[in-house]
This record gives structure tokens, C-alpha cells and sequence, in this order.
């Protein structure tokens, strides 16, 4: 080895750093480190001219070791292993000190903070010098995406990443793309028709020639790394052939069974009918179709694809071994009742994660009446209601089927809760104006109250669309909502429902008497979200939703290359960002394919073959599946493209045999030492 | 038997002696046996633990005390929901804030007690439908109470925070009501404040409160309210007049203990149900023979 020679460079971070540790003092100590050539500080290392500073030292004064004193590894190791590598040292010959994250911003006590930094220091400076050369290795990307959830976000990135001509895999759950926004009549603060927008999207991506969709499937299994990932996606039986189906959907209105709860209407068709007390107690009872659907059905009538699926749970030929109607009547032959589930595999270079939400259940908030009052809704069912082909055709009817003279919109139900989610939904102030607005468009004499805690209007145009809502007459209280009852104590609550609220601007508690009451309930993630989380190796934040990689310089990237995430999945979020993050993932998938290569960090785990006993205790703990047993030789391999350099089986093997590039013992113990002589 | 260490408190003897008395006659049906903690002193009731916190806990934890020592391992039963909330209160806080534990363990050593913490607190209506359990009190009822319809009010204490029923809507007495053939009606009121001791210091607040309680009831056509906690018993019942008066209503309704309505249904005496102020109507005149 060639003798070391040092340059050490400690950053003021402009006051981050500077304001607390004394720099030139640290920088000073430097200067009388072994094998220390050269120590300077600079206002801010990261710049430009901090950069070239670095440069021009490997240069003249022939530095083959660089420790810089800065921030968080995290946030410029690889701005500095750039600028040795462009004055042509190896970048892995460089070593950082944190001084900012675990130091300056840890401490207010100048003295000791000063102190700290030195000790991080000498372990760097002493770390540094057992560091060796390493290459990182390009590996070719399969030209192909994957975008998992076929909502607005998974749309959108599906149709942008295929304008750029590469191969687009959107995997839905779903019979029909769509998600959430299919189900809406008019979208806020615009009030454009969702469906006028939404469904040509919908029909572009299942033309397009480079969108293969892949509705009513799941992703079941993902191996592999970025640029080459290997999927396995499970396509569900439908028990419709898709090839002989036209679409006409026959079936759909043969089909005996009628009086399935239709996912697609929310909640609505899980209330009983209302049944008059004066109405005839004898006789054929009416059919209930309310919020129904068939045993065989697409969601909606725009259904995309438009290949209905039978619903095995419910179909009369699974349940009682009779029926077959929809076969019998399907001219092109296009029912298959033997269609078994079936799997298939893919390769894509990356991954893009729209998997969207879920809406709270507010039955467990018993105060609210939710599932035992029938004129409680949810949002997500008052959309239907307005909605030109829901239930009601687009009328707003209570359960009696009358027209409400008053409803109560209830902000914040799950949110901003520590009952339930502390976070705020975002969008739900948004709707919930949204609604008022429709019901007064509808009827012009119904009272609408929004009981809100603050109103959030954070849009381009909301806030001018809730001035808007202040001159419709609408009634706005301040107040969280503490009961929605049943029974009333004055003659005019008689047969309604009565709202207790405590209005807090007008400091006093209210009884507002009403028809309906909507609950504006909180976004939570998508049902099997933390499913996909362990299929993908994604992190989630602590309300659950995807973690994104930094949330502000990378809020569409993950901790894992090659996997991004947009949508509603990474947090709440209204459509014009979902539709804004879904291009930005797609540019980053789009970047990725054109360059043709990835570039794998050269820190990763191997075995010494010499050293291992094949134990095998290191396979099952690799989260990334990375290690495999090498049969003939009867010990451990780690398949480098896979392996992240988390250093878990490092820690776990008995014997020492698994190691990894640029955290070797030497290396750690050296730093170690460092650290605890310097004091 | 299940043996259960039984914490009578204060208004067992005076304002809830129907309660007392029908909860013994009645134990004896269901097989379970109340020992009556020796040496009890008061609870503390509700407002105490506003205005003395330590003093409060320190009386209140004089009571497990002595029932750790008299049942080890056994379940300390309360009937009134102030008493269960106030013992249960304290056990739970003593486990939860040490600052406060040992404040209070200083104070039960100077009478030269200690409590570990090993006691759980139960109100008796928990014990009947859960320990007991409704199939046995379907099973010892003797006379089904068909037609009497009943509005079951849990009230705001048994129920809150510490319920072991829901806080809004709670079902527990319903499904009682049902085991012994009676129907509950819809009581949107059930879990709400009666008033409680402002009936002492706000009269009119309490009054309100406990008018919209009956009047709930009565829209429901109930028969009868049945209550857990002689509290609750004593503002529906003894203010029912002072209420009628204040709002120009007449109810007339009776309120009784959940155990007079069990004891009805087995046919057992005595159940004090004489002792009540609003007299049964015809509906439930029926059943008292
Ligand atoms: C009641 C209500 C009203 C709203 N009104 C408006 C409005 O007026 N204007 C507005 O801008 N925003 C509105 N929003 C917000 C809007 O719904 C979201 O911004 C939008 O739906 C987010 O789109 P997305 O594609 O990320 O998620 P989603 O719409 O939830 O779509 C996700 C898709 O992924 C699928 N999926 C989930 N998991 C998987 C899996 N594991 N595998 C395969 N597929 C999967 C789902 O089936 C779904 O199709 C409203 C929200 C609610 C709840």
C-alpha cells in the first residue's frame, strides 16, 4: 500500500455547523493527525468551489485519502466520491464525518460539541486509511415497467411511460380500471365530470400498444433488482374466456341473482329497505336491488376493460350447483366455469407502486350513528347518490326516498384524531365543499351545514372556490361534532335526526335538526398495503402510508432503486397531485430505461468460501432474498445484484465469513479505535 | 360458586336500599356469592377526586387494600357505577402514574396497610352477563316478562371511560332484557348523564338532563327504565315529580334496579320494589304479584 496521504475538510455548513462547533479549532486538530497532509475549512463543502477544492488538492498535493466533515453520508457522500473521482482518485477512498445530524444539531454546548467533532474525526481519518479501491458495475436494464394499481395515478404513469415507446405492465385488482375517481360525478374545485375525464384515460391505456393491462390480477411475488425484476403476477379466474367476449353484456342482465352489495356503490347497498309502517304486510315483497348487483358484473358501465368477472361467492351455479343462465344465454360461448386462477411471469426494470387508499370506517365511532342510522352516509356512498348512474340516479333522496329539507356535512371523522389517524386527510375539506355546492345545485331550499375544525383550502383555486361556497348560502360551524341522535326533544327534531355540536365561535352548544348527515371520513392506506410493502421491501411512514425516499428532494422514490411510488398510496392526496407525482415516477422509470444501464453500489456483503461452514444461518434473515445455498460446494453464495449492503448477515454469521465491501473489520475496528483514543 | 369480595358503598344503605336488597335476594338464584368487604369506608364518590387527587386515591385504595388482604385473587364487585368508577379508577392509576403510587403507598402504610395491585374492579352487571352469563338467566327465569317493554339506561359512569360495554351505545342490559323475555326499546339516551350530584348544586342543569332521559323513554313507550346505580335510580325516580313540575310534563314512569326486574322474572322476594317513588302502571303491575 502506498503511504496515505490525507486531506481533511471540515464544513461550516453556513451557521449549521459553524455556529456551534468551533471549525478552525477542529480544523487546527486535524492538521496534527498522522498522516494528515492537508486540513481546510470552507463555508459550504458541498458547493462548487468547496468541490474544487478537494479537486485541486488530489491534484497537486497527490492526496490518495478525502474525509470531509459535514453533513449526513446520506445527504452528500456522493456529491463528494464524484468530485475524487473527476480529480481521478478511486471515490471509495473517501471517507465522511458526520458532524452536523449527530453533532451541531444535537447540542447547543459549543465546548463539548467541538470536542465531539474531533473524535468523529480521528475515526474517520483513522477509518480511511484501510479503505480500499472499489468499482461499481453497471448492469443492463430490462426495457419494461410494471405499475401496480390502475387508479388515476397507476393511469397516468402507465400512459406516460409508454409515450416514450418502452414496454408498460398496469396490474389492477379490479375488474375495471378506474379507482376512486370513477366513482365521482363532478371533481372539485373545477367541477369537471369525472367521468368525461377520466374514462378516454381509461380507454387510452387499454389500446394503447406498449399498455399491456392486466385487470382483476394481483402481484404476488417480486424477485430480482433494479432494472431486472422478476414478477409474478396472479390473474383470477373470472370464469368469463375474454378472448370469445364481446361485451354485451347479456349475461349481466340474465343473471337471477340481483342482490349483491355492489362494491362499487360503497356501503349503499348494505341498508335494509325502507319498508312504510302503513305498507301492506302481505304480498310479494318488492325486489331490493338498491345499490346492488348481479352474480356476474362489470362495476360500471364504463368498465374498462369491458369483460365482466362472476363473483364465485355468490353465484347460484357455485352456491347450490344450478343455474348456468349466463351460459346458456351467452351467444359466443365465452363462459368458462372451469377457469382456474393462473400465474404469470414477467421482467421489468422497475416499478411503479399507484395503489392508492381506502376510506375509514366509521362505524366503530358509535356517537356518529354510522351503520345503525340509515341517513348517516360516508362520503364516498353520497358520491353515488349524487352521481348520474348511481342508486338514485343522481337525485338526493334520504332512506325514505324524500327529499331532505337539511344535511349536516361532519368534517374531520378519523382524522386529525388520536383515536384514530392523527393525520389530516387533505381532501376532505375539499369534497365536503364540493358536496355542498352539488346539493345546493340540486335543491335549491335544502340547508347544508359543514361542521368543520379548520377549513383547509390548499389548492390552486380552493380557496376561491370556498369564497364561492360562502355566497351560496351555506351554513359553516366550527365545531366537532359530538352526536348524531335519532331522537329528538323538540317538536321540530321530531322524526329527524338532530346534530349536537359545540360551536366554538359562537361558544355555545347547538342541536341542529336534519335529514342526512354525510361523514367526510379520513384516507387511510389501501386494504392490502402492508401486504405489498413486504412483497416490494417498501417502508411505510407512521401513519402507514409508503414511505417515499426523502420528502422533499425524492418524495417519488423509495428506499429501494428501481421502485417508486405515486398516488394516494403515499399519502392523501387530491387528483391534480396524484396525477403530478405519477409523471414525475414515470419520468424517473422513463430515465432509467433510456440509460439502458444501472450502476450497483459496490458495498455489498460475500462469503470467504475458505470461512464458511454452511450453517445457512444467513439465508433466512437476508431481506432481500439475496443469498442462496451453493449445492456442490456446501456453503453460502450472495447474489451481488441483489444484495443491498443492509449488513445483517454480516452481523449473524458465527464463523466471520460473511463480509462486506468497504466494512470490513479492519475498517470498523480502526474507526473504533479512533474514535475511543481521541477522547 | 364464584365468590367475589362485594363493596356495598354508601347509598346501598340509605337512597339504593331496593338496590341492596334486590341484589341479594337475586344473588341467591344465580349462585354467586357476595362477601361484604369488612371495615369499607366511602369511595370517595365522584367529586372527590377533582378537588383532593392524593387524598382521594388514598381512601379509595384503603379499599383494595383491605380486600387484598380479606380475598386474595378475588374480583372486587361494586353495584353503584360511581363506586365501581372510583375504585377502578384508582387501581388503574396506580399502576399507570408510580409519582402518584407512591404518594399513595406512603399513606396506606401509615395505616399500616399495602396494596400490590393484584385486584381487578367489576361492576355486578358484569358479572351477571358475563361470569353468569344470559343462558342461565334465561334458564332460571321462571316467568317470562312478555310484553313489558324497557328502556335500559346504563348511564354515563359504568360505562365511561373503563366500560366493559360500548361508551354510546351500550347493548349488555338489552341483551339482559331479552334473557328474561322482556323487549328493550330504542333508548338513544342510554349512556348519557342523568345529572348525577348536580342535582344537589345545579338543580336546573340536572333537572334538564334528567327530563330528556324520561322523555326519551316515553317516546320509546316504555314501561319501565331499568338502571344500574342508585344515583341514576334516585334523580329519575325522586325528581320525576320536581321535573313534572319544572316542565309541565307527567311522567310516570318507575325506574328500577336491573335486579328488581331479574327478581320479577324468577319470582323471588324480597325486591323493594314498594320502595319506589313513581308507581308501576298496568304493564308492570302485571308481573309484581
Ligand atoms: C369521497 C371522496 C371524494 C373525492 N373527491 C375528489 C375530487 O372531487 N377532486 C379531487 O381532486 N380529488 C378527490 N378525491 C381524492 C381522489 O380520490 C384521489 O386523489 C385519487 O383517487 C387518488 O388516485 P390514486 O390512483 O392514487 O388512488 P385510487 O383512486 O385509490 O386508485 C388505486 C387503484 O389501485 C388499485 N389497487 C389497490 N391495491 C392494489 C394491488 N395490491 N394490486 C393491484 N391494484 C391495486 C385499486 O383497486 C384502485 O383501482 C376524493 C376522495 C374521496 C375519498
Amino acid at each position: 500500500m502506498k503511504n496515505p496521504v490525507i486531506g481533511v475538510y471540515v464544513c461550516h455548513c453556513g451557521s449549521n455547523i459553524g455556529s456551534v462547533v468551533n471549525v478552525p479549532e477542529v480544523v487546527e486538530f486535524a492538521k496534527g493527525l498522522p498522516n494528515v497532509a492537508v486540513a481546510r475549512e470552507h463555508k459550504y463543502m458541498c458547493s462548487d468551489p468547496g468541490q474544487d477544492v478537494i479537486k485541486k488538492d488530489i491534484k497537486e498535493l497527490g492526496l490518495n485519502r478525502v474525509v470531509v466533515a459535514s453533513c449526513s453520508p446520506l445527504m452528500h457522500e456522493h456529491t463528494f466520491r464524484k468530485a475524487c473521482e473527476s480529480a481521478g482518485l478511486n471515490p471509495y477512498y473517501f471517507q465522511m464525518a458526520n458532524i452536523r445530524e449527530q453533532v451541531s444539531w444535537v447540542t447547543t454546548d459549543k465546548v463539548r460539541a467541538t470536542e465531539k467533532a474531533k473524535v468523529v474525526l480521528v475515526g474517520a481519518v483513522n477509518r480511511v486509511v484501510e479503505h480500499d479501491p472499489l468499482f461499481v458495475k453497471s448492469v443492463p436494464v430490462t426495457p419494461a415497467t410494471l405499475v401496480i394499481g390502475g387508479g388515476v395515478a397507476g393511469i397516468e404513469a402507465a400512459l406516460q411511460v409508454a409515450a416514450s415507446h418502452t414496454q408498460v405492465h398496469l396490474v389492477e385488482k379490479e375488474p375495471s380500471l378506474g379507482g376512486h375517481m370513477a366513482r365521482f360525478d363532478k371533481t372539485f374545485p373545477t367541477l369537471d365530470c369525472a367521468a368525461c375525464i377520466l374514462t378516454p384515460k381509461m380507454v387510452q391505456a387499454n389500446t394503447n400498444p406498449f399498455i399491456k393491462v392486466h385487470a382483476y390480477s394481483e402481484v404476488i411475488e417480486v424477485s430480482g433488482y433494479v432494472g431486472n425484476f422478476t414478477v409474478k403476477i396472479r390473474h383470477k379466474a373470472s370464469y368469463v374466456n375474454n378472448d370469445k367476449c364481446t361485451g354485451c353484456g347479456v349475461c349481466i342482465t340474465k343473471c337471477p341473482e340481483r342482490g349483491i352489495p355492489a362494491e362499487f356503490e360503497s356501503g349503499l347497498g348494505n341498508r335494509p329497505v325502507y319498508v312504510a309502517p302503513d305498507a301492506p304486510q302481505h304480498g310479494k315483497k318488492p325486489k331490493d336491488t338498491f345499490g346492488k348487483r348481479p352474480a356476474i358484473y362489470t362495476p360500471f358501465a364504463q368498465a374498462v376493460p369491458n369483460k365482466p368477472v362472476i363473483d364465485r361467492d355468490n353465484c347460484r351455479y357455485y352456491t347450490t350447483g344450478k343455474c348456468r343462465v349466463c351460459e346458456k344465454m351467452c351467444e359466443p360461448g365465452a363462459i368458462d366455469f372451469d377457469q382456474k386462477d393462473w400465474i404469470e411471469e414477467i421482467q421489468v426494470g422497475n416499478i411503479i407502486v399507484a395503489t392508492g387508499m381506502k376510506t375509514f370506517d366509521p362505524t366503530p365511532m358509535k356517537n356518529l350513528g354510522y351503520g345503525r342510522i340509515p341517513d348517516v352516509y360516508t362520503g364516498l356512498e353520497f358520491e353515488r347518490i349524487c352521481h348520474s348512474s348511481g342508486p338514485t340516479e343522481g337525485q338526493i333522496l334520504t332512506w325514505k326516498k324524500e327529499s331532505p329539507k337539511a344535511i349536516a356535512i361532519v368534517h374531520c371523522v378519523g382524522s386529525r384524531d388520536d383515536k384514530h389517524h392523527r393525520h389530516c386527510s387533505r381532501v376532505c375539506c375539499m369534497y365536503s365543499l364540493k358536496y355542498a355546492h352539488l346539493i345546493k345545485e340540486k335543491l335549491h331550499n335544502c340547508e347544508v351545514y359543514e361542521f368543520y375544525i379548520d377549513m383547509r383550502c390548499f389548492g390552486k383555486g380552493y380557496e376561491e372556490f370556498y369564497s364561492r361556497l360562502l355566497q351560496e348560502d351555506v351554513r359553516f360551524v366550527r365545531g366537532r361534532v359530538a352526536e348524531v341522535s335519532d331522537w329528538g326533544i323538540y317538536p321540530e327534531e321530531k322524526g329527524r335526526l338532530v346534530v349536537r355540536v359545540e360551536d366554538t365561535l359562537a361558544a355555545q352548544v347547538r342541536r341542529i335538526p336534519v335529514d342526512m348527515v354525510i361523514l367526510s371520513t379520513a384516507l387511510e392506506p389501501a386494504e392490502n398495503a402492508d401486504h405489498l410493502k413486504h412483497t416490494l421491501h417498501m417502508s411505510c411512514s407512521s401513519d402507514l402510508f409508503y414511505l417515499e425516499r426523502h420528502p422533499k428532494l425524492a418524495p417519488v422514490s423509495t428506499a429501494t432503486d428501481g421502485i417508486y411510488i405515486a398516488g394516494a398510496c403515499q399519502g392523501p392526496k387530491d387528483i391534480p397531485d396524484s396525477v403530478a407525482q405519477a409523471g414525475a415516477a414515470a419520468a424517473q422509470a422513463i430515465g432509467m430505461i433510456k440509460r439502458g444501464v444501472v450502476e450497483i453500489e459496490p458495498t455489498t456483503a460475500h462469503i470467504e468460501e475458505s470461512m464458511c461452514t454452511g450453517c445457512q444461518i444467513c439465508i433466512p434473515l437476508c431481506p432481500y432474498t439475496a443469498i442462496r445455498r451453493n449445492e456442490e460446494k456446501r456453503i453460502a453464495y450472495i447474489e451481488g445484484a441483489l444484495c443491498k449492503g443492509c449488513g445483517t448477515c454480516v452481523g449473524a454469521c458465527p464463523s466471520g465469513a460473511a463480509q462486506q465491501w468497504g466494512f470490513d473489520d479492519r475498517q470498523i475496528y480502526r474507526e473504533i479505535e479512533g474514535v475511543l483514543a481521541a477522547k | 360458586m364464584n365468590t367475589y369480595t362485594y363493596y356495598p358503598g354508601c347509598s346501598m344503605s340509605a337512597t339504593g336500599k331496593a338496590y341492596a336488597e334486590s341484589l341479594e335476594t337475586v344473588a341467591k338464584v344465580l349462585d354467586i356469592r357476595l362477601a361484604e368487604l369488612d371495615d369499607w369506608n366511602c369511595c370517595g364518590a365522584t367529586a372527590y377526586f377533582s378537588v383532593r387527587e392524593t387524598l382521594s386515591h388514598a381512601i379509595s385504595a384503603r379499599n383494595l387494600a383491605l380486600a387484598e388482604a380479606q380475598g386474595p385473587g378475588r374480583d372486587v364487585v361494586a353495584a353503584c357505577s360511581a363506586c365501581y368508577l372510583g375504585l377502578n379508577k384508582t387501581n388503574k392509576y396506580l399502576k399507570e402514574f408510580p409519582e402518584l403510587r407512591k404518594r399513595v403507598d406512603s399513606a396506606l402504610d401509615a395505616g399500616g396497610l399495602k396494596y400490590d395491585g393484584s385486584l381487578e374492579v367489576r361492576h355486578i352487571l358484569e358479572v351477571v352477563v358475563k361470569d353468569v352469563g344470559l343462558e342461565k338467566v334465561a334458564a332460571l327465569t321462571t316467568r317470562k316478562l312478555e310484553g313489558l317493554k324497557v328502556a335500559s339506561y346504563a348511564g354515563c359512569q359504568m360505562v365511561r371511560p373503563y366500560g366493559f360495554d360500548d361508551s354510546e351505545c351500550p347493548v349488555l342490559l338489552d341483551n339482559l332484557v331479552r334473557a328474561v323475555g322482556a323487549t328493550p326499546v330504542p333508548f338513544a339516551m342510554a349512556a348519557r348523564c342523568c345529572g348525577g350530584s348536580q342535582m344537589m348544586t345545579n338543580e336546573d342543569a340536572a333537572l334538564r338532563m334528567t327530563k330528556n332521559i324520561l322523555l326519551c323513554a316515553q317516546d320509546a313507550g316504555a314501561d319501565v327504565i331499568i338502571t344500574t346505580c342508585p344515583l341514576c335510580q334516585m334523580n329519575l325516580d325522586a325528581f320525576q315529580a320536581k321535573v313534572n313540575h319544572a316542565f309541565g310534563t307527567s311522567f310516570n314512569i318507575p325506574i328500577l334496579f336491573f335486579t328488581q326486574l331479574l327478581g320479577l322474572a324468577f319470582q323471588v322476594k324480597p325486591l323493594g320494589i314498594e320502595r319506589g317513588v313513581a308507581k308501576p302502571g298496568p304493564a308492570l303491575a302485571r308481573f309484581i304479584s
